[in-house]
This record gives C-alpha cells, structure tokens and sequence, in this order.
C-alpha cells in the first residue's frame, strides 16, 4: 500500500477523503507508518535537542579544545579551529602522575564495581525470603545510595578521623590498637601477617570500601527485583532432584541472574571510571586515590589549562571504550546465550 | 551410603546459611544505619563532647544541644551559615529539573516505546552514550558556553546541565512503564477521535501517574545530590549557592566545628531521605521494572 507514487492522481481521485481535506499540490496521502515516523520523531526532538546541545555540541567541542593550546583566559575570545597540535597530549602522557593515575583508576573502579555487585548480590540473597520488618531494613538499605553524597563523605570523614573519629577510638578499645590510623591520608600502611610484612595502599582501599558501601544499593535492588521474578518451579525441581543450597545457587540461581549481573557490572565499571566527586571530598585525591577524574578537575581548576584538561579527559573517555569493547567481544555474546 | 551423605550435606548447608543469613542481616542493619545515627547524634553535641569523647554513641542529656542547627540555618548576616538560602536554592534548582526533564522526557520515552520511526532503536544508544563521557569532560565547554549566554552562575543553567544528565534515565524509566500499556487503550480513543496528542494527555498521562512520580523523585534526587557542575559554576557566587556546595565549602573552613558540619549534613539529607521514605516502593518498582528483561 505504500507503493502508490507520490501524489498519484488516480488514487486522489478515488479516495474519499483527499476530497474533504484537499493535500498540497504533489503530496501523497500519509500512511500510518509515515504519520508514526513523522509523530516520532516529532516527539523524540525535544529530547534530542537538550542532549545535542548539552551534551553532543560540548563533546564536540572538548575533542577540538583537546588538539589546541587553550587556557582558560583566551578561550572566550578563541575560534573553533585554532593552531591544531598533539602538544596536549604530549604533555599528557608525559607527565609523570599520568600512567600511575590510569592504574589507580583501574585498581578503584574494578574493586568498587566487584564489591558493590557482590555486597550487593549477598544481600539480596540475605533478603530474599520474607522476614518480620524486611520491608523496613529494605528501605533503610537504600539510604547510602539515596543520600547525598557531599553528606556521607564527611560522616566517613570525621567517623575515620585519627583525632576524633569514632572508629580510633573503638579500634584502640576493641583491637588496642597503639597508634590511631589516618585511613585517609596514609599511601601505604605496613601490615604484619604472620611475621610476613605486607605494605597495603590504605587510602585507596578505604575510598573503594566507601564506593562498595554507597554503591551496593543499587545492585541489590537490582538482584532482588530479578531473584523475584525466579520462577519457584525451577527451586523445586532442583530440590526434588536433591540439590543442595549452593547447589541451587551455583545451578539454577546464578545462571538467572547472570544476565542482570553482567549489566551491572558495565554500568557501574563506566559511573565509577568517570566518578569525580566521592573522591575528592573524601581524600581531595590524595595519599594515592588521585583517580582520572580528580585529576582533570586539577588541570581544569588548578592550572586553567583547558586544552590538557580536555586532551586528558579524552584519553579516559577512550580508555573506557576499549575496554568495554573488549569487554563486549570476550563476554557480550555468552551474556545474550545467557539471557 | 551415598545417598544419606547427600542428605546430611543438604541439611548441614541448610542450617549454616540459615544462621549466616541473620549475621549478614544484622551487619548490613548496622552499616547501613549507623552511619547515619552517628551523623544525627554528632550534630545534637556540642565540639567539646566530641573531642572528649570521640568514642561515646549517645549523648547525655546535659549535652544535649541545638545549637548547631541555629548556626547552620541563621542567615549570614546573624553570624550563621545561611543554609535557609541554599536549601532553597536546592529547592529551586530541583524542582525545575524535575518539570523540565519529566517535559522532555514524556514526548521522548512515548515515541520510543510507541512509535516506529527512523532511528528508534539508535535513540537509547545514543542517550546512554551520555554516560560514557566524564562529567568533567562536558563541564570544561558548557561552562565557557554558559558565560558567553550569560546562564553561568544561575541557577537556570545548572538546571539546563542536570536536566541533560537526568533525561536517559527518565526516558528508560517511563519507556519500561509505558511498554506494559495496552496498546488497545489508544486504539479506542483513536476511534473517538483523540488526536496523538489528546490520546497522550488524556489516557497515556493518567495511566502513567505513578511512573511520573517515581522518575521525577528520582530526578529530584540526582539533582538535590548533585555536587561537581555545582562546584563549577556557582562556586564563586555565594549567593546562589546549593545545599550541597554550601557544605563541601563550609568544611574548608577551618573554625567551623566538626558538629556544626554534621548538623549541615543532617539538613542536607533530611528533604531527600523523607522524599524517598514516602515514595520508596513507588521509586524501587520504576527503577527496577524491566531490569528482568535487560
């Protein structure tokens, strides 16, 4: 039916209702696929254009900004194509923070995302079966998630603080403890395991405990809403065949879950890599937790340099994509079997 | 043999993540809730109770202090912190976010979950690619677009930046929502006669309250939490600043005491904790709706 060609006069004069709405010279009747097309897209453009010029002409602009020298003084009265260069980035993987920072921000974002999905994974299985007050202790759980975050990083703060935190003092009354720990600004803590002397990155560590603590809500609310959608038949099969608990788990639960766990996993691997603000405010990037991000907002604020700033907020952006490719490659396929 | 073995192995694991299970229930009550009690309470003493005793859960009642209130809330001009004016600051910049992103984001998800036009299934692609560029990436250029509007340093303009941020989530939350609407519905009021539009505002509206209200609390959220565009662009006017930010620059100074701190995290939490208490089950359900089928 959508074969008739444009403004075909045959059909205009058989049809009906070209009469009582008489089209514009050379206009087809619209079919309803064109209508839809015409109404969607119609609907999507005020979507789109929030996005294009917030988000896609801004990127846009930091790709151009990241080949040319700018600082933020001359950048007002600067044109889109300038002197074009490599000099940022020359710069940028020169310098020597770069490379350790990079690593930093893998170490961070693996350990946040695999804590937060496991916590989270853990606690959703805790919580599965109904229990006296669950919908209570649900809720309560949300909160590190829903709080702001500028709140929580300073509870942390003054909680793990070696003058007046709270966890000092326990820890000198509980573990006796000799000297209070500065958990957030000590690189490197020495530890002694079984006469083996073990130097452990502290800093970092306790960031990432926080992102796994602020972060697991997500998850679990995530795994729960999956868990319950599990049929029970496919339980009770496996307990009639005489499975055991970590058997039911390993067999029959976690291959249903596998699907939502792998989503998690990429979406919270991306929010962590570009997360900003929990680090700063908790170590302002510090004592080795000076993750990528932190470190563009350095460039940015510190030395106004906008043209390294962007060159290097790039190079993350790149960074994240070929690992996600990678991760797609190897992994996206048995995912989709899986789902 | 084998078979008793079996069993005794099935009724050992039984037992074991039965008792494991009220630990791991016990421990996540306690780190999730303490954390915030210890805020509360840090906030009702005064510094000298704290330095004291930095280990003490409770406060006694001659401790027992509001004071620290009074100084975050008075207006700086009475020698307080002024955080009136930041909430409603937050207040401001939220609820804007809130009507815009839900303006942008209705027309946006209905299409996508309606309507087959040219390059619908690019469109959740392309919005989820927001998320695949630091923030501080976007903030470099929109922060010397917005001085060359004159948008940096208001309010607007962060509300313009958050309501980028917001609508790929708004639209995959209502898009999830909208699918489960019978598509029946809109035929029948096609037949009476409703345009596209009518059919949007008056069946497809009404039907997808409760989603609504879960994307907008949730946008409310991001937008009341919100902390680096903040940083950015309001830093330097105090005037405009939010809850959030008024806070991150309180700590840095130095005379401020860590309790007077607390309280001004106690303020901040407060609107969106209630906000989420009253709407949880409505704001779990439209976050995780669909998560089964992705």
């Amino acid at each position: 039916m959508t074969t008739a060609p444009a403004g075909a006069p045959q059909r205009r004069d058989t049809d009906p209702r070209s009469t009582d709405r008489p089209a514009s010279p050379g206009r087809r009747p619209m079919t309803a696929s064109r209508r839809a097309n015409r109404a969607g897209l119609a609907f999507v453009s005020p979507t789109f254009l929030v996005v294009l010029v917030v988000v896609v002409l801004p990127i846009a602009w930091t790709v151009l900004l990241a080949f040319q020298k700018a600082k933020l003084v001359d950048i007002q009265g600067m044109g889109l194509f300038g002197n074009w260069s490599l000099d940022n980035f020359a710069q940028v993987f020169d310098s020597a923070g770069f490379w350790s920072s990079l690593w930093t921000t893998l170490l961070y974002t693996a350990g946040s995302t695999l804590g937060s999905v496991a916590l989270g994974l853990v606690a959703a299985l805790a919580l599965r079966r109904p229990f006296k007050g669950r919908g209570l202790l649900r809720a309560a759980m949300l909160l590190p998630y829903v709080a702001p975050v500028v709140a929580v990083a300073f509870v942390w703060e003054v909680a793990l603080s070696p003058q007046y935190g709270v966890v000092n003092d326990w820890g000198r009354r509980l573990f006796g403890w000799d000297d209070p720990i500065a958990f957030l600004s000590t690189r490197e803590y020495e530890v002694h395991l079984l006469g083996l002397h073990f130097d452990i990155p502290l800093a970092l560590l306790t960031v990432i405990v926080f992102e796994c603590w602020r972060y697991f809500p997500f998850a679990f609310l995530f795994i729960l809403a999956r868990l319950q959608a599990v049929p029970d038949t496919l339980e009770e099969a496996a307990l009639v065949d005489g499975a055991t608990m970590t058997q039911r788990f390993r067999h029959v639960l976690l291959p249903q879950l596998m699907p939502v766990i792998a989503l998690l996993c990429v979406l919270r691997f991306i929010m962590t890599f570009n997360k900003f603000d929990d680090v700063y405010l908790l170590t302002g990037g510090g004592a080795g937790t000076d993750v990528a991000a932190v470190r563009v907002y350095d460039f940015l604020t510190a030395r106004y340099d906008v043209g390294a700033a962007a060159a290097q907020a790039l190079t993350l952006a790149v960074v994240l994509m070929i690992l996600l490719g990678l991760y797609f490659k190897f992994f996206g396929n048995k995912v989709q079997e899986e789902a | 043999m084998t078979r008793k073995a079996a069993l005794t192995r099935a009724q050992f694991e039984e037992r074991f993540f039965g008792v494991l299970r009220w630990f791991v229930i016990v421990f996540l009550a306690l780190i999730t809730v303490i954390p915030f009690y210890y805020m509360v309470l840090l906030s009702l003493k005064p510094i000298d109770a704290l330095l004291l005793d930095p280990g003490s859960l409770w406060i006694s009642a001659k401790d027992f202090t509001f004071s620290t209130y009074q100084d975050v809330l008075r207006s700086t001009d009475a020698g307080g912190q002024g955080f009136l004016k930041f909430l409603l600051n937050s207040a401001l910049v939220s609820l804007g976010t809130v009507v815009l992103t839900l303006v942008a984001a209705v027309p946006g998800s209905y299409a996508v979950s309606r309507l087959k036009f040219f390059g619908h299934r690019q469109v959740s692609a392309l919005f989820l690619a927001v998320y695949m560029f630091p923030a501080t990436l976007l903030a470099v250029p929109l922060f010397v677009i917005f001085a060359k509007v004159g948008l940096s340093s208001s309010l607007v303009g962060l509300a313009i930046v958050y309501v980028a941020q917001t609508v790929p989530v708004s639209i995959y939350m209502l898009k999830n929502y909208l699918v489960t609407i019978p598509a029946s519905i809109e035929e029948a009021a096609a037949l009476d006669g409703c345009s596209r539009l009518q059919t949007v505002r008056k069946v497809i509206l009404p039907l997808a309250l409760p989603s609504l209200m879960a994307t907008g609390l949730y946008v409310f959220m991001i937008a009341w939490n919100e902390f680096l565009f903040a940083l950015l662009f309001l830093a330097a006017d105090p005037d405009k600043w939010t809850v959030s930010l008024g806070l991150a620059q309180l700590s840095n100074g130095i005379e401020v005491p860590k309790t007077v701190l607390m309280a001004g995290s106690v303020v901040l939490t407060i609107p969106v904790v209630l906000l989420f208490f009253a709407a949880e089950r409505l704001l779990t359900e439209g976050l995780t709706s669909g998560a089964d089928k992705s």
